[in-house]
């Protein structure tokens, strides 16, 4: 019996069902019962879940998850259970719509489960070490739980209306923990404005549901999927817009707010006022995934629109673009890596936009794994720097924190696509989709994003790399902070996910990637209409082995890209470290461009913000208060007063003479009606 | 013969008066406590008046477990002659429409009971009283099929809350009152008019023969703005809304939970029972009027809820906000196969159930912290969370919920209204949907300058966090609002029927 049938009959000895109920519920379980026993929610007497309890208990819960979904993994690897679609309980009935609650396990939610799980479980340990003086440390477990689970039910469900559930449910959460140092202006602004910003997402998001129930009757995707030839031709009501394009568009702009493609971005980067490990879980990892998971479930439909696909692809290069631009200015050293996660969700887009779903997805793995080790490796140098988070006081902490140092340099060679490392196959293969698509200007723009990323990418990480573990000490130079001790490592709690973590990032991709992308894994799952969209087929066509992809990586031009990158940041970083300062004065309004973000911010807030608000004032002053209260409300007041001032002499000021009239004034009228 | 027997409905009789019940228990406990225990021991008189509160609620049980879901017509039907000079019965049943909102009323009067206990000091027993006539009262409007009925037990409703109002109230409280008394006062007295025309043309004042009546196009027209006049107001729609803030900044806490509670659904439920089952032709006539005014609801009052100053203000304003949603779903009418508006139809029915739930947890809530601020005004807050963690859980959900977060009752009716309007008109779904953003906007900047930030003042320093009874009664909604946005099948499960039958009728022209 040689491996494969031996893990088959293992895994076919579980109750399925059972299994992928345990997956999605138990985390849920640990955060309720850390949640109402284990914060100040309890009173005294109820709080009996002390600081420790509340980590083992919800790390355990996370740790079953992870196996169940290991189980479920291999199961649909296995083809043991391939697909599984069942109704858990029917929500309500409208009418003839059903609206359900129910999992669709496949090979693409059994992959997301697996990197949800696990690297929820890495940051569920990795918060040990880095919360341990936090108030609120019993809330923040129970935060996270309560994050997996939502993100469980969001990839798990086979309905848009259950996918919505999960969408919020993360946004929730999101909020809750961006704004966890409640106490700080800043962070509490940056909660809300996330909140609010994914919200202008689900607006769109929830029209196209809408558009999607009203033409197909039904939310559950394989009925939407059955029914697609009904809509695929029509038009949107009044209008000669094609349905399906609108459709796509609308789904896809609440994609854009939770995967913050540009010019929905905005809050991603201030959401980096959260603490590190929900930075690498929430908005690295997992969550800002579930807008190019959710365009992937449906890829049926997005076949069927180049308008959207189009689309899709110039708001991906956008974001990688120029987003990587202006990873390269920051100084705050979470703050880098938001950008480059705002570039990589952009390459996650402009593969969807070339109809390579897989592409897309295997970017989203090996992404997750790269990122979540890269923030907590930053984590674990704030940690080290006493709280320090700029990039320009650190320097030299190689000697100091050896394990962070190993762990983030290959985290970072896997973001840059270090040929054999994950990032590279997954970012190559976006490339090479990139190149194949047929889309006029918008492939030639798409190309170019790509590519100039692969250089920005490689700069600013490099740069990151530099600053913080190589070169002159700086400690002392902070204006704020004059560190007084050395930094130091930090504890195994700590280290330790961060060297689990690093297993995948390098290995993961040189593992899967026949898999995943060439063999039929996901075969069942995503639709592409190859007649039109020649590059999943064209890069099978070209595939050999993963080391022979490497080994050709590293003759093309990304790769000659990279090291451009990498070694310009060691020119200016390790070598001529005087040249950025010049360059920044001589380029001073490029400068000031990325330093105010494109002024995107200052438009949101002057135009949309205070315009809104000052719209409000004026409807409520001069609509409500003027025009309708005192012109209408009182005026007819004002005019009754009047005229009881001419016939004032009738009024005796007793109520009883003035309900006698009223009385008789009624009796005449029904009178009179009554005669009609 | 009696019109009545042409009526088609079937009728199922029941043994035990249980609506009779539910509407008098209440009453007499209220009568009880205002004539013999007006002297008596504050304590004696809570107690009393929670007694009278739970019995009348486990009234009304029956009737959800009695409920047969397969019928529209209605049921528990009680039926006896009251003034036979003009054929005005003591008519009482109902439909699925009905039963949630009797449930509603109940439950909600259980719940300010509880939280009056020992924030109202003065005039104890004259306080509870009104609640429970109130409760009877408004459970009696749910119930009626008499039309005469109905218009004594609507108006009457309004003499408790006026002197809830005007006694516990604020210090503009008799400005508040008279805002409101002459408001809803004038809007239903055309309706009076309308009513007796009908029994003109009927001689009966029955709701089920005059829902068959023929009438002309010119008839319905007169009747539905008659009726509109008398609804939009309770409701209250755009532009006789302004009402409602004022009234709702000077009503003392409770007063504010059954208003926004229960007392706006009297309107939106008189759409129910009149305006589309009787003037089904002018209903869709005017049903583009309806539209422009809910979503101006929706939008207008959306965006000024969001510049408020004071919470009550703020609170009140995404009410209004919120039943344009109820009056938007109720006049989406289907062009082709009238079934296709069930969607919308019964999202706008459970919005009005959520906000039951959802404006009485969010009015509670501003009363927690009135009782120890006293103020409402949101700057003199900020950083509570620090001082009161349970309360701000709490009020985190219902400023959720209130923003429509699926997982709570709050989401369902909205969501099933966009996508009904979306369904509906395209341009309709776009502009309601901007609720999306609006109603977050507006509860989240509150949530965020009340609740989180440093401690604001030494006034908020000093808060205490829930005591039991507060947290027992907002945790009890929250449990509600929680229910029905993971469960919602039970309500809608009851009112399928009764929403097939009713869509049916309006689709049917009534013209002579």
């Amino acid at each position: 019996m040689n491996h494969t049938t031996m893990i088959s009959s293992f895994i076919s000895l579980f109750n399925i069902k059972a299994i992928y109920l345990i997956a999605c519920f138990i985390p849920l379980l640990g955060s309720i019962l850390v949640g109402l026993f284990g914060t100040q929610f309890a009173n005294k007497k109820w709080r009996f879940i002390s600081r420790s309890l509340a980590h083992s208990i919800t790390v355990a819960c996370v740790f079953i998850s992870a196996l169940a979904s290991t189980v479920a993994f291999f199961g649909t690897l296995l083809n043991v259970n391939p697909i599984f679609n069942e109704t858990l309980y029917t929500w309500a009935i409208i009418g003839n719509l059903k609206l359900e609650i129910g999992f669709l396990v496949d090979s693409l939610t059994t992959l997301m489960m697996c990197v949800i799980t696990w690297v929820s479980l890495m940051v569920h340990i990795y918060t040990i070490g880095y919360m341990r003086e936090e108030e609120g440390y019993e809330r923040f477990f129970s935060y996270i739980s309560l994050f997996t689970f939502s993100m469980m039910m969001l990839v798990m469900s086979n309905n848009l209306l259950q996918l919505f559930f999960g969408w919020e449910a993360v946004g929730l959460v999101s909020y809750l923990l961006i704004g966890f140092y409640y106490k700080r202006e800043s962070a509490i602004f940056a909660n809300m404005k996330a909140f609010l910003v994914n919200r202008v997402g689900d607006f769109g998001f929830i029209l196209g549901i809408g558009l999607l129930v009203a033409h197909t009757g039904t939310m559950n995707y394989s009925e939407i999927f059955a029914k697609i030839d009904m809509i695929k031709d029509l038009t949107l009501a009044g209008t000669d817009w094609s349905l399906i394009t609108v459709i796509c568009i609308t789904l896809f702009i609440g994609a854009m707010g939770k995967s913050a493609q540009f010019p929905l971005h905005v809050w991603l980067p201030d959401s980096m006022e959260g603490p590190t490990p929900i930075s690498a879980l929430i908005h690295a990892a997992t969550m800002v995934t579930a807008g190019i998971f959710m365009v992937s479930r449906i890829s049926p439909l997005f076949e069927l629109s180049d308008t959207a696909l189009m689309f899709i692809m110039v708001i991906g290069s956008v974001t990688a673009l120029f987003m990587g631009f202006m990873g390269i200015i920051q100084n705050d050293i979470k703050r880098v890596i938001a950008y480059s996660t705002l570039s990589q969700l952009g390459y996650m887009t402009i593969a969807l936009g070339s109809s390579a779903y897989s592409v897309a997805i295997f970017h989203v793995m090996t992404h997750a794994f790269f990122k979540a080790l890269l923030f907590l490796g930053a984590g674990s140098v704030i940690m080290g720097m006493h709280h320090c988070q700029d990039i320009r006081y650190m320097g030299g902490l190689k000697k100091y924190m050896p394990i962070t140092w190993g762990t983030s340099l290959l985290g970072s060679l896997a973001l840059i696509g270090t040929p054999f490392l994950s990032g590279f196959y997954s970012k190559d293969s976006i490339i090479e989709a990139v190149h194949l698509t047929q889309y006029g200007w918008v492939t030639i723009f798409a190309n170019l994003s790509v590519l100039v990323g692969v250089f920005i990418t490689a700069f600013y990480s490099f740069r990151l790399y530099f600053l913080v573990f190589h070169g002159e000490e700086r400690y002392h130079k902070n204006p704020d902070n004059h560190l007084i001790e050395k930094p130091h490592e930090s504890p195994s709690v700590v280290t330790l996910p961060l060297m689990l973590l690093a297993v995948p990032s390098v290995a993961i991709g040189f593992f899967t990637v026949e898999s995943l992308l060439f063999a039929d894994y996901f075969d069942k799952v995503i639709t592409i209409a190859h007649d039109k969209h020649l590059a999943m087929r064209t890069l099978e066509s070209n595939w050999h082995s993963a080391t022979a992809m490497a080994i050709h990586g590293l003759t093309t031009l990304p790769f000659v890209l990279m090291l451009a990158g990498v070694g310009l940041a060691w020119c200016f970083y390790m070598r001529w470290t005087n040249v950025p300062a010049k360059i920044q004065s001589a380029i001073k309004p490029i400068y000031q461009l990325l330093d105010n973000k494109y002024y995107l911010d200052t438009f949101n807030q002057t135009v949309i913000v205070k315009g809104l608000r000052s719209l409000a004032l004026v409807l409520w002053k001069v609509g409500d208060q003027g025009l309708i209260d005192n012109l209408i409300v009182n005026g007819a007041w004002k005019i009754i007063a009047w005229i009881s001032s001419v016939i004032r002499l009738f009024q005796t000021g007793y109520i009883y003479h003035y309900a006698f009239g009223m009385i008789i004034g009624l009796v005449l009228m029904l009178y009179f009606v009554a005669r009609i | 013969m009696n019109p009545i027997d042409t009526v088609t409905t079937a009728y199922t009789m029941s043994h035990i008066p249980w609506l009779s019940l539910a509407i008098v228990l209440p009453i007499i406990f209220g009568v009880l406590i205002l004539t013999l225990l007006s002297h008596a021991q504050p304590n004696t008189i809570r107690w009393t008046a929670l007694l009278g509160a739970i019995s009348s609620l486990l009234a009304t049980l029956p009737l959800y477990f009695g409920f047969n879901k397969q019928l529209a017509s209605l049921q528990f039907v009680e039926k006896f002659t009251w003034i036979e000079r003009f054929n005005i019965q003591y008519h009482l049943g109902i439909d699925g429409f009905s039963l949630w909102l009797i449930l509603l009323t109940a439950f909600i009067t259980v719940v300010v009971v509880v939280a009056a206990w020992e924030v109202i000091e003065q005039r104890i027993a004259q306080y509870f009283a009104a609640f429970l006539i109130l409760s009877g009262l408004m459970i009696g409007v749910f119930s009626s099929v008499d039309a005469m009925l109905f218009y004594v037990f609507f108006e009457a409703t309004l003499v408790p809350m006026y002197l809830i109002i005007g006694i516990w109230g604020g210090a503009n409280r008799m400005y508040a009152s008279f805002k409101f008394f002459l408001y809803t006062l004038l809007g239903s007295l055309l309706m009076l008019i309308s009513l007796v025309y009908l029994y003109r043309i009927t001689g009966s004042f029955n709701l089920l023969v005059w829902a068959t009546t023929k009438l002309s196009l010119l008839e319905q027209t007169y009747l539905f703005f008659s009726f509109l006049m008398a609804f939009a107001v309770k409701v209250p729609m755009f532009p006789v809304h302004t009402w409602l803030p004022d009234v709702h900044v000077e009503a003392p806490t409770g007063g504010s939970a059954v208003l926004a509670a229960i007392m706006l659904k009297l309107g939106a439920y008189g759409f129910l029972r009149f305006s589309l089952p009787i003037t089904p032709d002018a209903s869709q006539e005017y049903a583009g009027l309806m539209i422009f005014l809910s979503l101006i609801a929706v939008i207008y009052v959306g965006l000024i809820a969001l510049v408020q100053t004071d919470m009550k203000k703020l609170v009140a304003y995404s009410s209004i906000a919120h039943m344009g949603f109820v009056t938007l779903g109720f006049f989406m009418f289907a062009k082709t196969n009238p079934q296709d508006q069930f969607l919308a139809f019964q999202g706008a029915y459970l919005q009005m159930i959520s906000h039951g739930f959802i404006s009485a947890a969010l009015f509670l809530s501003i009363g927690v912290l009135y009782d120890r601020m006293h103020t409402r005004n949101i700057a003199d807050y900020g950083g509570v969370v620090n001082t009161m963690p349970k309360f701000a859980a709490l009020f985190l959900l219902f400023s959720m919920a209130n923003s429509g977060l699926p997982g709570t009752s709050g989401f369902i009716g909205e969501f099933m209204v966009i996508l009904g309007a979306v369904k509906y008109n395209f341009l309709t779904g776009f502009l309601a949907a901007t609720a999306l953003i609006l109603g977050a906007s507006y509860n989240l900047s509150m949530y965020k300058r009340v609740i989180f930030g440093e401690i604001a003042n030494d006034s908020v320093r000093q808060l205490k966090d829930l005591s039991r009874r507060e947290f027992w009664l907002l945790a009890i909604l929250a449990f509600a609002i929680l229910l029905m946005g993971i469960y919602p099948a039970p309500v809608t499960d009851t009112i399928n029927q009764s929403t097939a039958y009713l869509l049916q009728h309006i689709a049917q022209t009534k013209l002579k």
